[in-house]
Formats: C-alpha cells, sequence, structure tokens
C-alpha cells in the first residue's frame, strides 16, 4: 500500500526499539553524568579533550549553558537517549557544528556506563540521528571523527555505510604514543539508498 | 639562531587594527577571495564593524593557543594577507589558516613564504608536533603551495562545500614534526 503524506510524518522521530532520543533533565542527569565522567575509558571514547572527573553541580551549569548556546547558534542539537522500559539515562548524542550554507554537521554519540555497552544501543542511537539529520534537518552530508583506538565506533560507522575520508596522521597523544584521527563522512544519497535497500 | 618572522620575499609581523583593518575593507569586495579562504557565504561588513573587530582583538590581547600575523612584504612592509594559527597544546597539533588578499601577490611564492615561516614557528618555537589546514578543491593554487610547504594530502571529505549550485570536496593536509626536520 503506497504511504500518505500522513503516513510520512507519522513515522517517529525520537523513537527506536529499546531506546529513545529525549531532553536533558537538569536535576537527574549531571548526577549519572558526573558518574561516566569518572570512567576515564568512556571519556577518552567520547571526548578529544583530556579525561577529567566533573562534578554534578559544575555538569549541570554546563547544561545550562548547552541550551543557551542552542538558542543562540541554531547550528546544534543536544540529545539524552534513554532506556524506554525505565526512562534511564543511557548515554549522549549531539549533531554539531551544523553548516546551513553547505548542508554538513558532525555527529557524536556515546553510551555512557559499562553495563548498556554492547547491546546495540549505539546502533539504535545512531539510526535515529541520521534519520533526524537526514530527513528531518535535510543535511546534504554527516560528519563523525574517531580516535583510532575506537574500534567500537568504528565498526559501528562502516556498519551504517559510513566512508573513511581523512587520516589525520599521529593527530592526538594517549598513553604516551601518538595516534591518527580518523574522518569519517556519510552523504544523504548513500543512506537514502541503505534505508530502501 | 634562525630569523622566525623574516622570510626570502614576506615577513610574519603582528595585527594592527589600523593596518589590518584597512587592509581588510580593501580586500573585502572581493568575493573570489571570500571563497577561497572561507567556507561561509560570502559577506560583507560596513568599516566600522571591520575596525571594531581588529580593535576589540588588539584590546582583549593574545589569546592562548591563538597566534595571528599579519603577512607583509619584506621590502615596503606591505601588509599583503593574514595567518592564524590555532593549536591545541594537549596533542600538539595545529590548524593554520592562510590569505593572501592582494592579487598582486597570487601566484608568486609570498605565500609559500609565509607557510615556511609558519612552520618554522610551529616546530621550534610552539614545538608542536604536527600542522593541519584545510582548503578547497575548487583552489589548486593553494594545493600547489602547501605541497612545496611540505604538507601532504591526508584526505578529502566529500562534498562539503556548494558554490553556484555545484558541490565541492575539501581536501585536508598535514605535515610532522619529523617530516619537516627532514
Amino acid at each position: 500500500m503506497e504511504k500518505t503524506m500522513f503516513d510520512i510524518i507519522a513515522t517517529p522521530l525520537f523513537e527506536g526499539q529499546d531506546i529513545r532520543l529525549g531532553p536533558m533533565d537538569h536535576e537527574k542527569d549531571p548526577v549519572v553524568e558526573s558518574k561516566w565522567t569518572h570512567d576515564a575509558h568512556f571519556m577518552r571514547m567520547f571526548e578529544l579533550e583530556p579525561a577529567r572527573p566533573l562534578s554534578a553541580a559544575i555538569l549541570k551549569k554546563q547544561y545550562e549553558k548547552l541550551e543557551k548556546q542552542v538558542e543562540e547558534e541554531k547550528s546544534l542539537y543536544p540529545f539524552t537517549t534513554r532506556a524506554r522500559e525505565d526512562d534511564r539515562l543511557i548515554g549522549k548524542a549531539l549533531i554539531q557544528w551544523i553548516e546551513w550554507t553547505n548542508g554538513n554537521a558532525f555527529l557524536r554519540l556515546g553510551i555512557g556506563s559499562g553495563e548498556d555497552r554492547r547491546k546495540g544501543y549505539g546502533s539504535q542511537v545512531l539510526r535515529l540521528l541520521l534519520r533526524f539529520a537526514f530527513a528531518e534537518l535535510n543535511l546534504y552530508r554527516v560528519t563523525a571523527n574517531v580516535q583510532e583506538y575506537n574500534d567500537g565506533a568504528i565498526a559501528l560507522l562502516k556498519k551504517f555505510g559510513f566512508v573513511e575520508e581523512v587520516r589525520r596522521r599521529q593527530g592526538l597523544e594517549r598513553d604516551g604514543r601518538r595516534w591518527d584521527l580518523l574522518v569519517f563522512g556519510l552523504l544523504n544519497d548513500e543512506w537514502r539508498n541503505q534505508a530502501q535497500a | 639562531m634562525r630569523d622566525l618572522f623574516r622570510g626570502d620575499l614576506v615577513c610574519l609581523a603582528s595585527e594592527e587594527p589600523e593596518t589590518s583593518s584597512k587592509a581588510e575593507i580593501l580586500w573585502q569586495p572581493d568575493s573570489e577571495f571570500l571563497r577561497l579562504s572561507d567556507n561561509e557565504a560570502a559577506s560583507i561588513l560596513s568599516e566600522k564593524k571591520i575596525r571594531e573587530f581588529f580593535e576589540k582583538r588588539a584590546e582583549n590581547g593574545p589569546k592562548p593557543g591563538s597566534y595571528l600575523f599579519s603577512i607583509r612584504t619584506l621590502k615596503e612592509g606591505k601588509p599583503i594577507g593574514f595567518l592564524g594559527l590555532r593549536v591545541n597544546l594537549i596533542h600538539r597539533d595545529s590548524l593554520v589558516g592562510i590569505g593572501i588578499g592582494d592579487r598582486d601577490f597570487w601566484g608568486k611564492g609570498y605565500s609559500t613564504d609565509a607557510m615556511k615561516l609558519c612552520l618554522g614557528y610551529a616546530f621550534t618555537e610552539l614545538n608542536l608536533h604536527r600542522v593541519s589546514l584545510g582548503l578547497h578543491e575548487y583552489n589548486p593554487r593553494a594545493l600547489r603551495s602547501y605541497e612545496k610547504a611540505g604538507f601532504r594530502l591526508e584526505g578529502r571529505t566529500r562534498k562539503d562545500l556548494t558554490r553556484e549550485g555545484t558541490r565541492f570536496d575539501s581536501f585536508w593536509m598535514g605535515i610532522l614534526r619529523e617530516e619537516w626536520l627532514q
């Protein structure tokens, strides 16, 4: 049966199978995220900045700053990712540095606690993020920067058809050695062809 | 000791609000220059706004991790362009941006000379591990100049730029400290 315009816009943008994209909770989320910042493994996968433990109070201020930035710059869409079963916070996802004239933006996502990793949540989050980027923001392409040692992220991006476009040789230093920084890109066309296949 | 700021054709000088705003006002109507030096849509600003921009930057003083220079001819000290180096001190990487606004100095080695000075500064004064840059596919003159200065192509982000209805790639280049030392 052919889809009508009413069916098309009814496709949920924020609901995955086990997870959903949601807003931030200024009271509860900083407490959870503070725990993640004490996990050096997570921080080194999610951040290029040096890992540093942050208090809930500091994170709360950062949330306020982020929301102000969203309002002023109009080039940033932050989401929290939550488990549908109990609405608990499981990660962060972000579309940032949107260049509207060129239709380009950067994606970032992370699953915060070790218990929630390796369950396919990242995949579900990325599927929603891409749909939002291409079918709602109408971007032409998206870009993701990944550390050479971040095997999980590289596998995830490749699974969704991202192409390794740039290798910034020895662009970062961690654990006393240099690592490449990889840039992956996915075009709207490529995403659309896959989604139909 | 090497002279960090004087090359064969150009020298790197401080940004003076008066000189820099005059030069910017002169170059700004050149939309080709704007399209070569930025990803954003070309835009034009009032003289007042341009002056305020440079005055504010001078007032705030040098920002940590941001090194800005005016490119001047060695002989006459004429301002012909700008060079900015943004440094990530944690990973000792950096991103350089360069533009020659005065068309009389295009294609004659002035930009390459300035970039060589920049690399000397980055590796022997800032002690960086690498210098990076990005350029547009439609700027072959820049590509040749950067290759001459020692940069290597590290990849291209596909079709991330639109001009006149056509999609173009961005090129990304880098040079490592050990490559520069050779």
